[in-house]
């Protein structure tokens, strides 16, 4: 089978399939948990740590059971280890030419 | 491995390839995937630079979260992420050779896309009734950039999940597997599709 090995079998397919139900339920909860937070109108720099923590653990959700990155080829892992470190660069270079002047 | 000519043509379209143990189209749709994520950090870049610079954000005044439809957002978010669910199940049914049960998640994740698409269309009208245009101000400027972009995305998810429907599901009765991994590809794009929102709507919305 051309895919990752971890459904060999349909019994152990079928209980894969509970985790996508899982991961569902957890995104909704996160997506209520992030709107309520915004309401409690926090502190500028805490409010930005914690809605970009609770993208980042849906981001998690979603790759690594939906797409998933959690049992994957390494190539696959090599490409976006690369991609991240030019993702961070393009955050960054901004912040480094003109780096006096970003208001923190 | 059926006898299908285009097999002749693409090779390792379900067998995995000897170099990146991948299928082609696999590993293909990933290094696309990549290119996606430079194109949105470049924009999500800029809209930090700028939010950065700005001795107010909005320009106008106020919160994000007054201009902007949270609600509306909060729906779409919700939206997206049953199409992402129903986009893997469709996926799912076709491994357990159900391709009538593909049809059901395949149409409603089609279904969800314009549902999202529809929800867009009442926001953006909403801003232009309200005279807010891409020229208005920067925050304006970057909210039309980065939803207008993921919105076309949004649009080209449909484009390839209807073909994959329609037309496509002819592959099925040829080659089960070649056909079940198109289906994980447009998956993975969608996902994609997905999770650039999981970030948008909090950085554009709520914060």
């Amino acid at each position: 089978m051309a895919e990752t090995a971890d459904h060999s079998s349909p019994e152990a397919f079928k209980k894969h399939l509970g985790q996508y139900y899982v991961v569902f339920v957890a995104l909704l909860c996160l997506t209520a948990v992030t709107v309520g937070v915004s309401y409690l109108h926090l502190q500028r720099p805490i409010a930005i740590a914690v809605a970009l923590v609770i993208a980042t653990v849906k981001a998690a959700l979603v790759a690594g059971v939906f797409m998933h990155l959690i049992s994957e080829k390494k190539v696959i892992y090599a490409v976006l280890i690369l991609t991240a470190a030019f993702f961070l660069l393009v955050l960054l270079l901004p912040s480094l030419t003109i780096f006096e002047g970003v208001a923190v | 491995m059926s006898a299908h000519p285009a097999d002749a043509a693409i090779p390792h379209t379900v067998e995995p390839h000897p170099v990146t143990g991948l299928p082609n189209g696999k590993f293909g749709i990933w290094l696309f995937l990549a290119s996606e994520v430079m194109l949105f950090g470049a924009l999500f870049s800029s809209y930090v630079l700028i939010r950065t610079q700005a001795p107010h954000w909005p320009p106008e005044g106020g919160l994000s979260s007054e201009i902007l439809n949270v609600p509306l957002a909060t729906l779409n978010t919700a939206v997206l992420i049953t199409s992402s669910i129903t986009m893997v199940l469709a996926w799912a049914s076709c491994k357990l050779g159900r391709i009538d049960r593909f049809r059901l998640w395949m149409g409603s994740t089609i279904a969800l896309s314009f549902v999202f698409l529809i929800i867009k269309y009442f926001e953006y009208t909403d801003k232009f009734h309200h005279e807010h245009f891409p020229k208005t101000n920067n925050f304006y400027a970057i909210y039309f950039t980065l939803t207008g972009l993921h919105g076309l995305h949004v649009i080209g998810g449909i484009v390839v999940n209807t073909f994959l429907l329609t037309i496509g599901t002819r592959l099925w009765k040829i080659d089960r597997d070649h056909f079940t991994n198109r289906v994980e590809n447009a998956g993975l794009y969608w996902h994609f599709v997905d999770l650039v929102w999981i970030f948008l709507f909090p950085s554009l919305y709520l914060l």
